[in-house]
């Protein structure tokens, strides 16, 4: 079909060669890009596409990998966990509401201290890149040092804070103590990244507003509300919502500093999967809790989403309403 | 009142200009209370990390002494004889196991999500943006849901309890091929087409011209992909078992249970983990630091 064309368009000819051509060279490209993607596509097939597909599979099984019989039950295993049948159910809602505890208590202060911190590092002084440096570095060192370092210092007998304290506080072992201490920790430890990555931002803001702003009389509030939080407003959404998700994520700091006692008082939802799944092997009913856990992630992360936009709507109508009267 | 057409300022008027929190300002009203304040900001960051390596270098009863021994009061190096030459925790196994892990998986994510990151970026093939929109699209996808497949998928080919297990699966994640896609994305075109013109294979101009120029994000890449391996406590508490296949954290965790409070010994096993780190990030820090920071602007 192709010949009876280019033969029968004889004065065309050369357009029709140049769109062979171009098909020829898009077939290449075609054919380059997914080899060059291939070796990671290999990696990412067998390790995120096909278990994530796999899990919704597996949560509708009565699935334990030592046993021979996996039999297919359908919803069972979510329908268990919503009306209290399941063994698991309670400790998993449990483990769901600390968590949601854990995040309330320490994202406000993760958003907000970094902030702080970076505002006072925006300015011109000597050995600014050094502060930087030591706020930052508790987070290159991961959770299972700094759980064990701070197991030794918060220990109700030996430990250094409450020797400097003079009292025996059960930092560890007992609520509402051990959440202070996990959520402390967790501040002491993360807040860097969020710090770094509101100083970048901080200084994109261009130093002529800020000029402008202090010749228009503007107070230190007013400025941060008019200049800088508007200048970092993308950067904070990246920030609000990593720091929700990893805050949701917690493990290795319960499971190392308090092993999710006293009782499950501080055992999260990311703690109480992995144990049913890889430590009791009921890995069906283990599948499906995370199924409800990412469903209800994406409810988060959804709401946020659709806040700050909304936000950002109202803001700019406003913006525009008050540009029609001026 | 236009900028346009002031005066420029004086460095004195400058110095006028009142400082506030927000604007990069001099900072230098009342020194001593500025300095002091991030002092002692600074003594909360730090001093925890110096009680960790006085500790480790303090004798068991030392250790646990109600009155803390800023510095040890009868020096030695018995936390670390003990917990390396102990066959329950071979601390300096784990730690060539941590070294062996941490540099083959982020040799492989690397490879892969340079060259991957490269083809969503610049070659215009047939089903790139649905890739592309797939590939991102895991990024928002909690790791937890992973867990449990990938466990059934390391035991089904026999890579539970090897090093294959921390190696492999972590290799696979987006974040990466994100990553470089965002820096090949930012590279002029022209590169390229004139090494096309000159008759250059993709694989070659690839090689010869985009990787080179790539090396600033390869390497900041590279340090972000080892410390996230080096540091990973969840997926190898779970799938490595025998004592001496641990990796360093998975191990401070069957230490801390052996020994829950020798914190000399704890305290010695956290330094051999952190160590190596710190003294990583004490040369590349600004790498980190701001591949981290570009990671959240561009976003």
């Amino acid at each position: 079909m192709a010949t009876t064309d280019i033969s029968a368009a004889a004065p065309t000819a050369p357009a029709d060669e140049g769109t062979w051509d171009q098909a020829r060279a898009e077939r290449k490209d075609t054919r380059e890009g997914w080899l060059f993607c291939a070796p990671y596509l290999i990696l990412f097939v067998l390790f995120v596409i096909f278990p994530a597909v796999w899990g919704l599979w597996i949560s509708l099984h009565r699935y334990d990998f030592t046993l021979p019989n996996k039999p297919f039950i359908g919803l069972d295993n979510y329908t268990s966990l919503f009306d209290g049948s399941s063994p698991w159910s309670a400790v998993f809602w449990e483990s769901l509401r600390n968590t949601i505890l854990f995040g309330v208590l320490s994202v406000p202060l993760l958003l907000v201290l970094p902030l702080a911190i970076a505002m006072v590092l925006n300015r011109k002084f000597a050995g600014r890149n050094l502060f930087r440096a030591v706020y930052f570095a508790p987070y290159v060192l991961g959770v299972a040092v700094i759980a064990v370092l701070w197991r030794y210092l918060l220990d109700t007998n030996v430990g250094l804070l409450n020797y400097y304290l003079g009292r025996a506080v059960p930092w560890l072992t007992d609520v509402p103590e051990a959440w202070v201490s996990l959520v402390g920790v967790t501040v002491w430890w993360t807040l860097g990244f969020n710090c770094a990555i509101y100083l970048a931002a901080l200084q994109g803001v261009p130093r002529s507003l800020y000029e402008a702003a202090a010749m228009d009389g503007a107070s230190p509030s007013q400025k941060f509300r008019n200049v800088t939080l508007p200048g970092i407003r993308p950067v904070l959404v990246f920030v609000v919502s990593t720091t929700i998700i990893s805050s949701m994520n917690m493990f290795g700091q319960s499971y190392l500093m308090t092993a999710g006692g006293p009782g499950n008082e501080t055992r999260t939802a990311i703690m109480q999967i992995s144990d049913t799944g890889l430590r009791q092997f009921d890995s069906g009913m283990a599948s499906a809790m995370s199924v409800i856990f990412m469903f209800f992630i994406i409810i988060i992360s959804g709401s946020v989403f659709l806040l700050t936009n909304r936000d950002s709507d109202a803001r700019t109508q406003k913006k525009s309403k008050a540009r029609a009267t001026a | 009142m236009s900028a346009l057409t002031r005066e420029p300022m004086t460095p004195e008027e400058i110095e006028a200009i009142p400082d506030d929190e927000g604007g990069p300002g001099e900072g230098r009203r009342r020194p001593w209370l500025f300095y002091t304040l991030l002092g002692l900001l600074t003594l909360i960051f730090i001093a925890p990390l110096i009680y960790m390596a006085s500790t480790s270098f303090k004798t068991p009863e030392d250790a646990i002494s109600t009155v803390p021994q800023w510095f040890p009061a009868q020096p030695t190096l018995q936390a670390y004889e003990r917990v390396l030459n102990d066959p329950a925790t071979p601390v300096g196994r784990w730690f060539v196991n941590s070294m062996v892990a941490a540099t083959a998986n982020s040799l492989l994510a690397v490879s892969t999500a340079t060259m991957a990151g490269y083809a969503l970026a610049r070659i215009p093939f047939k089903g790139r943006r649905a890739l592309l929109v797939l590939i991102i699209a895991t990024l928002f996808l909690p790791p937890v849901v992973l867990l449990v497949p990938n466990y059934l998928t390391l035991n089904y080919l026999g890579w539970l309890d090897t090093l294959l297990a921390v190696i492999i699966p972590g290799a696979a994640g987006a974040f990466g091929v994100f990553f470089m896609r965002q820096f090949f994305v930012g590279l002029p075109k022209e590169l390229e087409e004139s090494a096309f013109l000159d008759g250059a294979s993709r694989w070659q101009t690839f090689r010869r011209i985009l990787l080179p120029l790539a090396r600033p994000a390869i390497a900041t890449l590279l340090l972000l992909t080892f410390l996230t391996n080096w540091n990973d406590f969840l997926w190898p508490i779970y799938t490595l078992f025998s004592p001496e296949m641990q990796t360093l954290p998975a191990g401070l965790s069957t230490l801390q249970s052996a020994n829950s409070v020798r914190y000399d010994l704890l305290m010695a096993g956290a330094m051999i983990s952190a160590v190596p780190v710190l003294i990583i990030y004490s040369f590349t820090q600004r790498f980190i630091v701001e591949g981290i920071a570009s990671a959240g602007m561009k976003e």
